[in-house]
């Protein structure tokens, strides 16, 4: 996968492996997600799942391996030597939390504008064009305005645009949150369970958002994501985890027929189980 | 409008459950108290254990807990957490409403005119000088600890590096008050920035514990550099502030002399007034831009939840170091007004304990809160000297109003956040739902 530099895929994840101490976490995990597609990333609890993803969006730095994330405009950009923020600023990759990260003593529409920090500090002249109320800044204030108008219109969170985030029902924050990420223009969102804690009528709206997004936006996603409706529905790619290591990826219909992921998600085989019980006694 | 309700654990309200908590507290005094007053005993005359009953005393004492819960529960229930069920009558609660709304300028007109109204009164225009001047030491910590929610304990350390060089400069220099003013300024923010990078990686209560050190350092810096800052000595013969170049005093150029009037030290006292008193404006008006430009947001945001704020490339560490050198900056200008005011300045006045003043005015206020902030530095610094005549029940008092300010209103006397940017309606949010920071 070392020469995974096509002008299809937007990332590229070669051989990671994340270890903590002496437990391994990831093992040399390869996967690669397509441009303007949704890219599931799934597997059982303590699968790694969440640590692949935070090797990408930067909140820990990989024991070995490589992630490349290649922008439309060809640059490249090895992710795994970026830290924290320069991932999300330079690299536009975005991410949501797994339990929910907004800001809740601020409203909807101050969430999403601070998601417009860096462009918004740019045209502020790094806050002294602010301080003076020049021109240039009240205009950008405007258009972030705007930008963020527009999404809680597509987040259907208008009218709560001026509550503040920690009063919105679970999954308005939910929602919020993807709103969120998404002003911050990445070319990469990454989500983290962004249907946990939602009921069917919520999760598919869910899935129409994240279509549109891919769809209208072009905008590449990468999920993980326990609930198999919306994994099936609107995934193009699935890769499963077990135990740290990939064990299959392909389409939906691939995936769910294939006898390794069964074993991953109702137990193991009983050979596996078998030696277990012998280790035990 | 819709009144937030994400009411939590609330107990029951209304007359009933009032009075229920009241008799049950009365109770509880009453087997507490029945034996330790209601029965006095003592050793007799043969030695032996007399006693004797003393119900009269038993009574009023339970009657008061009874009274006093009542009214602490009500008072818990009207300046207690919104959307809450009120028993305070509607009528009392809008006119508290329209005091609020009306204070911070009837303040501010109030403080225009001090000087005017307490012309003869040298005492009350040197305390209200001394208010102004925690008015903004409070007003720019509350950049560090009530936006960007980053706990300072050393930021004494900022006030004395302004003084310091006001003093310092000034008397080796001879550089007047408004040259010295800006740098002194930006000598405390170079400072803030200095010791803000290695300081910033902490967390939290480890945050607080290192610039407690800092503000030490700076202090026993001072004490010790004799050759410079004179030690223990402090500086003396600081210049008074001049009005932009004519001096205040009864000198032929003196400023009574040009305008033909008659000298009066009280002059030089009212121009100090104003002096501090456009300092702390501009703070003022500084933080509230601020606030609403992406560097306040992001302060904001910070204090709210940090890995988010990473997560959309913000870049935490110039963003806690920017308001750790605004803070700086405002309490540089505070030292500087501090030591043209005194003409003297050592390092006895840059104690913990001044620190520990300001960051309680920032939480008695409500972190975050400008008029909270203000009207917390009248009550503390205004307090103290209230109850001068009292000595020794001061700390008593201040101790207890601090308790009863913590249980009441954790968040400071006024905990809500007022939105920066709104589409319809800025509504103020309740302070359940901000948070503190976490360094």
């Amino acid at each position: 996968m070392s020469g995974d530099k096509t002008s299809d895929k937007i990332l590229g994840v070669d051989r990671l492996t994340m270890r903590f101490g002496g437990i391994v976490a990831v093992q040399d995990l390869s996967f690669a997600a397509e441009r303007k597609k949704i890219t599931a990333l799934i597997g059982p609890n303590g699968a790694g799942k969440t640590t692949v993803f935070n090797c990408i969006t930067g909140f820990y730095k990989p024991s070995g391996g490589t992630i490349r994330l290649a922008h439309d405009d060809g640059r490249v950009i090895a992710l795994e030597r970026l830290n924290d923020f320069r991932i999300a600023k330079q690299a536009k990759v975005a991410r949501t939390f797994q339990n929910i990260r907004l800001f809740p003593g601020m409203t909807a529409l101050e969430n999403l504008m601070v998601a417009q920090h860096n462009a918004l500090m740019r045209a502020s002249g790094f806050t002294l064009l602010g301080l003076v109320g020049a021109p240039v800044y009240r205009d950008a204030e405007k258009h972030a305005i705007d930008l963020a108008t527009d999404w809680l219109r597509r987040v259907n969170l208008l009218d709560r645009a001026d509550d503040a985030a920690g009063n919105l029902a679970y999954g308005d924050q939910r929602r919020l949150e993807i709103a969120r990420a998404m002003c911050t223009e990445p070319a990469l969102l990454c989500l983290d369970e962004p249907a946990a804690g939602l009921n069917a009528r919520e999760s598919a709206a869910l899935s129409e958002l994240l279509l549109s997004i891919r769809n209208e936006l072009g905008t590449s996603i990468l999920l993980i994501e326990h609930d198999m409706s919306v994994v099936m529905e609107i995934s193009d790619h699935i890769v499963v985890m077990d135990h740290g290591v990939k064990i299959a990826q392909g389409t939906p219909r691939e995936v769910r027929d294939d006898p390794k992921v069964i074993a991953a998600y109702l137990g193991t085989d009983e050979d596996e189980a078998a030696a277990v019980m012998e280790g035990g006694t | 409008m819709t009144a937030p309700s994400i009411n939590t654990a609330k107990p029951a309200t209304g007359i009933p459950a009032l009075l229920k908590t009241a008799f049950i507290n009365a109770a509880i005094a009453l087997v507490l108290f029945s034996l330790m007053i209601g029965i006095r005993t003592e050793a007799g005359s043969d030695g032996q254990l007399t006693y004797w009953t003393r119900f009269g005393e038993l009574a009023s004492l339970v009657a008061a807990v009874f009274g006093g819960s009542i009214v602490i529960e009500l008072l818990r229930q009207w300046i207690g957490p919104t959307g809450t069920e009120k028993l305070v009558p509607p009528a009392v609660q809008s006119g508290l409403s329209f005091v609020g709304r009306y204070l911070a300028p009837a303040l501010l007109i109030f403080t225009l005119l001090v000087p005017v109204i307490f012309y003869n009164q040298r005492y009350i225009l040197d305390l209200a000088i001394l208010v102004l001047t925690y008015v903004m030491l409070g007003w720019g910590l509350n950049v560090v600890v009530g936006l960007a929610g980053l706990l300072d304990l050393g930021y004494v350390a900022f006030y004395a590096v302004g003084a310091y060089s006001y003093g310092l400069l000034a008397t080796n220099f001879g550089w007047s008050f408004w040259i010295c003013l800006p740098l002194a300024g930006i000598l405390a923010a170079f400072w803030g920035v200095l010791l803000g990078f290695p300081v910033l990686r902490l967390r939290g209560d480890y945050l607080a514990i290192v610039t407690l050190a800092f503000g030490e350092i700076i202090r026993l810096v001072i004490i010790n550099w004799q050759s410079l800052t004179g030690g223990p000595n402090g500086v003396s013969g600081i210049p008074r502030p001049t009005f932009f170049g004519i001096p205040l005093d009864n000198s032929d150029d003196g400023l009574a002399a040009k305008l033909g009037i008659e000298y009066s030290s009280t002059h030089r006292i009212v121009f100090l007034f104003y002096v501090i008193l456009a300092l702390a404006l501009l703070t003022n008006w500084v933080t509230i831009r601020l606030r609403r430009l992406p560097i306040g947001r992001a302060w904001e945001a910070l204090r709210e939840d940090e890995v988010a704020c990473r997560a959309l490339g913000i870049n935490t560490t110039t963003t806690k170091l920017t308001a750790f050198a605004t803070g700086a900056m405002f309490g540089g200008f505070a030292g500087a007004f501090f030591a043209t005011r005194q003409g003297f300045i050592s390092p006895e006045s840059f104690t913990f304990q001044e620190s520990a003043l300001v960051l309680a005015i920032v939480v008695l206020g409500g972190m975050g809160s400008q008029l909270g902030v203000a009207l917390a530095a009248l009550a503390m610094i205004g307090g103290f000297e209230l109850f001068r005549g009292l000595e020794t029940y001061r700390m008593l008092v201040f101790g207890m109003a601090m308790v009863l300010i913590m249980i009441w209103r954790p968040r400071g006397l006024i905990g809500h956040r007022a939105p920066t940017v709104y589409l319809t309606k800025a509504q103020a949010i309740s302070s359940d739902l901000v948070k503190e920071g976490h360094g």
